[in-house]
C-alpha cells in the first residue's frame, strides 16, 4: 500500500488524532502562558525572586520530557491529565522569561510619564507595561507551543492523546510494511500541527499587537 | 515594526533552549544544586532499600544495571554533542557570512518548524524504514535532532555581536577572516559555551528515547518499569535520568561562566 492510500483509508483517523494533538497542546500553552506571564509579573522588578523562578523553569525543561511524563504516572496516572501538566512545566520557561524581557525592557521614562498622568500601578501595568511588551511574550509563546507540539508526541508513552500514538505503533510493527507509513504519518502530523500553530500565531500577532507598535 | 523585530532578536528564535544565566553566583549558589541533587539520590537509595524487591523489581535496580544504564547514558550524550558542536557551529559561521545573507530569513524560518520534528519521530522513522538500531542509530538520530537549535543559537549569537566593533576592526586595517578570528569568534565564546550547554541539555533528554531502538541508557530502566508496571522502577529510573539531567547542566553552567572571557 502507497502512503497516500494509507492515509486515504486512515482519513478519519488522521484527523481525530490531529484534534487531540492540537487540544492538548493548546491547553498546555494556556496554562503555561497564565502561570508564566502571572510569575513573569510578579518577580519582573525583584531580582532575587526572578532568579528563583527562571531557576525553577530553567530545571522544568532540563528534565527530559520522558522522565517528566512517568514520574507523573504516581500521582496522575496514565493519559491526557498527565501529559498536559508535564507539557506545561515544559512550556513555561519560554513564556515567563520572555515575560519578564519584555516588561524590562519597557522604556522607563514612559512608565514614569504614566505615572505623571496619573495612572496608578494597576494602570500602568495593564495599559502601558503590558502592552508594549505583548510582542516579546507572544513571542515566548510561539517558541513555547513549538517545543510542546513536538514534546506531545512523546506523551503516548503514557497513553496520551495526537499523533505519538501512530509514531509508537509504526514501532511496535518494526519490519512490516505498515509500520513505515504509520510512523511518516504521525510525523508528518506533528509537522502540519507545527505550520497550523505558526499560521495562528502569525495572526494574533497583527491582530493583538497594539497598533502604535506594528 | 522595529520594536518587534528588535524583541524577536533579543530573545532569540529559540530562547527556549537557552540556558538561564545567573550574573552573580556565590560558592553557596554552587553547591545548592549537587546538595539537592545528592539528597534525591540518598532518598531514591532509602526508598528501594527499605523495599523488599520482588524478583523484576530487583532485576532492573541493581548497581550493576543501574550503572551501566548511566555509563551508556553518559557515552550517548558526550558523543553526540561533541558530533553536534563539531557540525553545527561551523555551519553557524558560514550561515551568517554577508554572502549568506539573502537565504537567511527563509532557512531560519525552515529550521523553526523542522524544530517540531519530534525526536522520537527520527529515530523511530530510522529504525522502521533502514532497519537501523542500535547505538550508531541513537547518535544519528540524536545528532539530526540537536543539530537545529544549536545551529539556530549560534547565528543568534554571532549576529549580536556590535556591527560598529566589526566596522572598527575593518578600518583598522583587519581583513574579514582577521576580524572573525580576533573580533567576533572571541566576542562569541559566551554563544558558542550557551551552544554546548544547549546541546548537551537536549541529547541527555533525547537520550531517554533511544531505548526504543535498542541502545540502551537510562530509558532503558524507566522503559522496564512501564512495560512491567512497576512504580518503583519507573520513579528510579525517571528520577536518576532527571538528577543526570540537573547535573550535566549544572556542570555545563559552571564550565560557561569559566570560559566567558573577561571583560564581558
Amino acid at each position: 500500500m502507497s502512503f497516500l492510500e494509507f492515509l486515504q483509508t486512515r482519513s478519519s483517523d488522521m484527523v481525530t488524532l490531529g484534534l487531540q494533538h492540537v487540544a492538548v497542546v493548546l491547553v498546555a500553552v494556556a496554562l503555561a502562558t497564565v502561570l508564566g506571564v502571572s510569575l513573569g509579573i510578579a518577580t519582573y522588578r525583584t531580582e532575587r525572586p526572578r532568579e528563583i523562578v527562571l531557576a525553577v523553569a530553567g530545571a522544568f525543561l532540563t528534565i527530559p520530557s520522558f522522565a517528566l511524563l512517568v514520574l507523573f504516572i504516581g500521582p496522575l496516572g496514565l493519559g491526557a491529565t498527565n501529559v498536559v501538566v508535564a507539557l506545561t512545566m515544559y512550556g513555561l520557561l519560554p513564556v515567563l522569561r520572555n515575560t519578564i524581557i519584555g516588561l524590562r525592557g519597557v522604556d522607563p521614562a514612559i512608565v514614569e510619564s504614566a505615572m505623571g498622568m496619573g495612572l496608578d500601578r494597576r494602570q500602568r501595568l495593564l495599559r502601558i507595561e503590558l502592552p508594549l511588551a505583548w510582542p516579546v511574550i507572544i513571542t515566548g509563546m510561539q517558541v513555547s507551543t513549538l517545543i510542546l507540539v513536538g514534546g506531545a508526541a512523546i506523551g503516548a508513552v503514557v497513553l496520551g492523546p495526537g499523533y505519538g500514538e501512530l509514531i509508537f505503533a509504526g514501532l511496535f510493527r518494526v519490519g512490516t510494511e505498515v509500520a513505515i507509513n504509520l510512523v511518516l504519518a504521525g510525523v508528518l502530523g506533528v509537522v502540519l500541527v507545527a505550520v497550523v500553530f505558526e499560521v495562528a500565531f502569525h495572526a494574533l500577532r497583527r491582530l493583538t499587537t497594539s497598533r502604535g507598535l506594528r | 515594526m522595529a520594536d518587534l523585530e528588535q524583541a524577536t532578536a533579543a530573545t532569540g528564535p529559540m530562547a527556549a533552549w537557552t540556558p538561564v544565566r545567573q550574573r552573580h553566583r556565590s560558592a553557596g549558589g554552587y553547591l545548592f544544586m549537587p546538595v539537592l541533587l545528592a539528597l534525591a539520590c540518598g532518598a531514591m537509595y532509602v526508598y528501594v532499600s527499605s523495599r523488599e524487591l520482588d524478583s523484576i523489581e530487583a532485576r532492573s535496580l541493581n548497581a550493576a544495571t543501574l550503572g551501566t544504564a548511566v555509563r551508556e547514558h553518559v557515552q550517548l550524550t558526550a558523543l553526540s554533542t561533541v558530533l553536534v558542536i563539531l557540525v553545527a557551529v561551523p555551519l553557524g559561521i558560514v550561515l551568517t557570512r554577508p554572502f549568506a545573507a539573502r537565504v537567511r530569513t527563509p532557512l531560519v524560518a525552515v529550521l523553526n518548524l523542522a524544530q517540531a520534528v519530534p525526536t522520537i519521530g527520527i529515530l523511530v522513522l530510522l529504525a522502521v524504514s533502514f532497519l537501523f538500531l542500535g547505538f550508531r542509530a541513537a547518535i544519528v538520530g540524536l545528532v539530526l535532532y540537536a543539530i537545529v537549535p544549536v545551529l539556530l543559537n549560534t547565528m543568534v549569537g554571532l549576529e549580536q555581536v556590535d556591527r560598529t566593533v566589526l566596522e572598527a576592526g575593518r578600518g583598522m586595517g583587519m581583513s574579514r577572516a582577521e576580524v572573525l578570528r580576533r573580533i567576533e569568534l572571541p566576542l562569541s565564546v559566551p554563544v558558542m559555551a550557551a551552544g554546548v550547554r544547549t546541546a548537551l541539555v537536549i541529547n541527555v533528554g533525547s537520550a531517554t528515547l533511544v531505548t526504543y531502538i535498542n541502545a540502551g541508557g537510562l530509558g532503558d530502566v524507566i522503559a522496564a518499569g512501564l512495560s512491567t508496571n512497576r512504580l518503583s522502577i519507573q520513579l528510579v529510573g525517571a528520577g536518576l535520568t532527571a538528577v543526570l539531567a540537573l547535573l550535566i547542566d549544572h556542570l555545563a553552567g559552571i564550565a560557561e561562566d569559566l570560559l566567558r572571557p573577561r571583560g564581558l
